[in-house]
């Protein structure tokens, strides 16, 4: 029997693997959800001190970064290679702006003396401490994925320039897409809970 | 058959000859993987049995200083850690799940052949780690497999090395998991309805689920103790505001379901076996696929039955004990069609069936034991004493292990083209039950006569229930010796035999033993059911 | 469940959406975002979580149905991902049977 590639099982192994990153955050927003209810006002003090101008930016630059992608995959189905490169470069620019702002964010923390185990994030009422470390655990593995995903983009963006992703066979930038798009909806629950509790 | 015969090695030799160890390490082919998965998995067994026999000893009198505290509760901890996440988890899906899902749906492979040749690497490497972990840092973690905080968080010894090894091991279950829902649901033959899909796959595609689904959780589990411990995170520190409860419904939201993924692909291989040594249709059909799911389904929902004593709230007890019975009926379905099966079935009293029973009994014992604790009430009294260990090795042991010896005595002939000795077989069986018996049904006893787990030493009341229990750890690793010793010179020097020595009516069946590199020569188109034995041929 | 093996059948989901339509799409997303910024400087107490959170959910509706194409997929694969998300509500519920009355 000849190998066939099976493009709609390829997507299936994609959403799976969705699924496990979907309960792999699950459990922070699970910790997020048990502390918010025992600390409302402390979380809604706590997100006073969160920068929501960077954090709107960040938003926008996610969600952007979601559509360039998109667009990505219809230029390559539609043969347009050339915007289709345009539109991953765009997206993995976003990628990087968003942790640019991500890595002034958190040295304005640190410069302020919240950092996990620090003096004092201990000293603070209980309820903001934690807020501050489910803020570092959860945005830290977020943008963990960010990074990740743009290194994966970047990789798919050299196979659709080598034509070994092209308008027939498609899938792993359809799948790559799925997992930038990923990332984006778990920013689109952090953004409320950490930048809008306030 | 003359022994000395040349047989075609099928998959088990490469084409050019050049058997070399290079061409099976980095084959994606999905037998190869299989015999990878067992060699590894096998050897920890053997681990995990040492250690076992290791704590048998120092309990087997009160007052003995055989081992110092700190080293009986790291070898509690490895036992743990070993048995379940490197031996019962992969155990059944990583072996004969990879050698026989597709053989039994009538595919060449899985759907992700690389992706599974690199769920067998990350499990070398998880058990790699968890085994450096033992000698290096301050000594191997001494938390129990649980890794409750605060003290996992607290604990000098090598916790984080530990946890990073179980994060990678359970990368390689989801893994495992992903690509056999994708194989079942996109590889099946022609005429291969989900209907008529051997009993077998369908506790391979519920278990899978279960894989995918819940691991994650036990991933972020583990990387949360490795954040507390290296960078001071506080999330479940009381005096930081944390709360040590949500660490353990964070634990066990996975580790509960986890006994699903160790006991569905057993019960999968009963529900396959018990119809061709009844030579009968298996007793509604529908009803096992269906408690598959159920079960996966049913277990994902109770998981906070192993917290009843720890300081949850009254509503929480009342309502995962309820749940928790609920559990229980999907389970007993199978049991009941299991019995039904073989009542008025032509019994063929060969190794595999003696092994299949032996699971139903040592598995309803076991079961039967899980209600006094899944009801908060009696629960109380056993939590954390001798019966929950009892409980456990029924079901683990008494169920997946036998299951996994079924399994072997069962597809062995198949993978190696050749059959043990049937007497050793059945000799080693009954060894084997006797000690399982001996070793665990004392641990009842005790345990409601209150003595704790986890204890290194123990008042001389109980002195009388551990010596018996040490004895049965002997006569119990004796009886697995001798098996193995049989199951290994069957598979490399027993008698030849052809494709279907069992009768069986499965797919795998209708290829040559062993089975060739590519399964298949044509692609098969499937008309009957898996059980149907209507003009099925005995070839031994 | 009966997506069927065959192979050389297969349509690849031919649906592509174009460059107007995936735009639009962001649109309201950004109208959505600008929304949820403006409501959560109002002081409405316990319904500023609910509000935020059910504006996150229909963000999240429109790039998982739209961005990632899930309208245009088949049964099975709409029916994993429900299942996924019941399975993550569930345990975060469940676990409510604890942490809601033990606060």
């Amino acid at each position: 029997m000849t190998e066939h590639k099976d493009y709609a099982g390829s997507k299936m192994g994609m959403w799976l693997f969705l699924f496990t990153e979907i309960l792999l955050f699950g459990g922070l927003f699970l910790l997020y959800s048990a502390y918010l209810h025992r600390y409302p006002q402390e979380f809604h003090e706590a997100g006073k001190t969160e920068n929501l101008l960077l954090g709107s930016a960040n938003t926008v630059i996610l969600i952007g970064s979601s559509l360039t992608v998109a667009l990505s995959i219809t230029a390559l189905r539609l043969g347009r290679i050339r915007h289709c490169l345009v539109f991953l470069g765009l997206t993995v620019a976003l990628a990087l702006c968003f942790l640019v702002n991500k890595f002034f964010e958190w040295s304005a923390k640190f410069d302020r003396g919240i950092y996990p185990g620090s003096e004092h994030m201990k000293s603070l009422p209980v309820g903001e401490n934690v807020f501050n470390a489910l803020y570092f655990a959860m945005t830290g593995l977020h943008g963990l994925h960010v990074l990740v995903g743009s290194v994966l983009l970047s990789v798919v963006a050299t196979l659709v320039a080598r034509g070994r992703v092209n308008r027939e066979d498609f899938v792993i930038l359809e799948n790559a897409g799925l997992y930038w798009h990923l990332v984006d909806l778990i920013w689109i629950f952090l953004f409320p809970l950490f930048y809008l509790i306030a | 058959m003359d022994q000395a015969a040349p047989r075609d090695p099928g998959f088990l030799a490469s084409p050019g000859g050049k058997n070399t160890l290079f061409s099976w390490i980095f084959s994606t082919d999905h037998k190869r993987i299989g015999l990878l998965y067992l060699s590894c998995i096998l050897t920890m067994f053997a681990v995990g049995v040492l250690i076992g026999l290791t704590m048998r000893l120092k309990l087997i009198t009160p007052g003995n200083h055989l081992l110092t505290p700190q080293t009986y509760n790291a070898l509690f901890t490895l036992h743990g850690v070993i048995m379940i996440f490197m031996v019962v988890i992969p155990s059944i899906p990583a072996t004969f799940g990879n050698i026989f899902l597709p053989l039994q749906i009538g595919a060449q492979d899985v759907s992700f052949p690389r992706l599974n040749l690199f769920s067998w690497w990350l499990y070398v490497t998880g058990a790699s780690l968890a085994l450096i972990s033992i000698f290096t840092g301050n000594g191997p973690p001494d938390t129990g497999w649980t890794f409750y905080v605060p003290f996992s968080t607290k604990t000098t010894t090598n916790v984080s090395l530990a946890v990073v090894a179980v994060f990678v091991l359970g990368f390689s279950s989801i893994l495992t998991g992903l690509n056999f829902i994708t194989t079942i649901h996109r590889l099946r033959a022609p005429g291969l309805t989900w209907g008529r899909l051997p009993l077998f796959t369908w506790s391979l595609y519920a278990t899978a689920w279960i894989q995918v689904l819940v691991t994650p959780v036990l991933g972020i589990t583990a990387m949360l103790i490795f954040a507390e411990r290296v960078l001071n995170l506080g999330l479940f520190d009381p005096g930081r505001g944390g709360d040590p409860l949500l660490y353990q419904h964070l634990f066990w939201i996975y580790s509960h379901p986890a006994v699903y993924i160790m006991i569905l692909p057993a019960m999968g291989v009963i529900s396959d076996i018990v119809p061709v040594f009844a030579r009968k249709k298996i007793f509604g059909y529908k009803m096992i696929a269906f408690s598959s799911i159920a079960i996966a389904a049913a277990g994902s929902l109770v998981w906070a039955h192993h917290m009843f004593t720890s300081g949850m709230s009254d509503l929480a007890i009342w309502v995962f004990s309820l749940l928790t019975f609920i559990v229980a009926i999907p389970s007993a379905i199978k049991v009941f069609n299991w019995v039904a099966t073989l009542h008025r079935g032509s019994i063929a009293l060969e190794p595999p069936l003696l092994y299949a029973l032996g699971f139903i009994f040592m598995f309803s014992v076991g079961g039967l034991t899980g209600l006094i604790q899944g009801s908060a009430g009696t629960d109380i009294h056993v939590h954390d004493t001798y019966f929950i260990v009892g409980h456990f090795h029924y079901v683990i042991f008494g169920g997946t292990g036998l299951g996994l010896f079924a399994a072997m005595h069962y597809w062995f002939p198949k993978i190696f083209g050749r059959m043990y000795d049937k007497k050793k077989a059945f000799l080693s069986f009954w060894i084997i039950l006797t000690g399982m018996n001996l070793l665990y049904f004392p641990m009842f006893v005790l345990g409601l006569e209150g003595m704790p787990r986890r204890y290194y030493d123990y008042l001389p009341r109980y002195a009388t229930g551990q010596f018996i229990s040490t004895v049965g750890s002997w006569i119990l690793a004796a009886g697995m010796a001798l098996m193995f010793a049989n199951l290994f010179a069957g598979a490399r020097k027993g008698r030849p035999v052809g494709s279907n020595p069992w009768g069986g009516a499965s797919l795998e069946w209708s290829v040559a033993s062993p089975p060739p590199a590519n399964n298949f020569i044509t692609e098969p188109v499937v008309t009957k059911g898996p059980y149907d034995f209507a003009g099925v041929i005995v070839d031994d | 469940m009966d997506d069927a093996p065959d192979m050389e059948h297969e349509s690849k989901s031919t649906h592509i959406l174009s460059y107007g339509f995936l735009t639009g799409v962001f649109a309201v997303l950004m109208v959505l975002t600008a929304t949820t910024i403006i409501v959560s400087r109002i002081e409405l107490g316990f319904w500023n979580v609910v509000v935020a959170l059910s504006v996150a959910s229909a963000k999240a509706a429109l790039v998982i149905f739209f961005f990632m194409h899930l309208k245009y997929e088949n049964r099975t694969i709409k029916t994993m991902v429900l299942l996924a998300f019941v399975l993550l509500a569930i345990c975060i519920g469940f676990t409510f049977f604890d942490v809601g009355p033990r606060t």
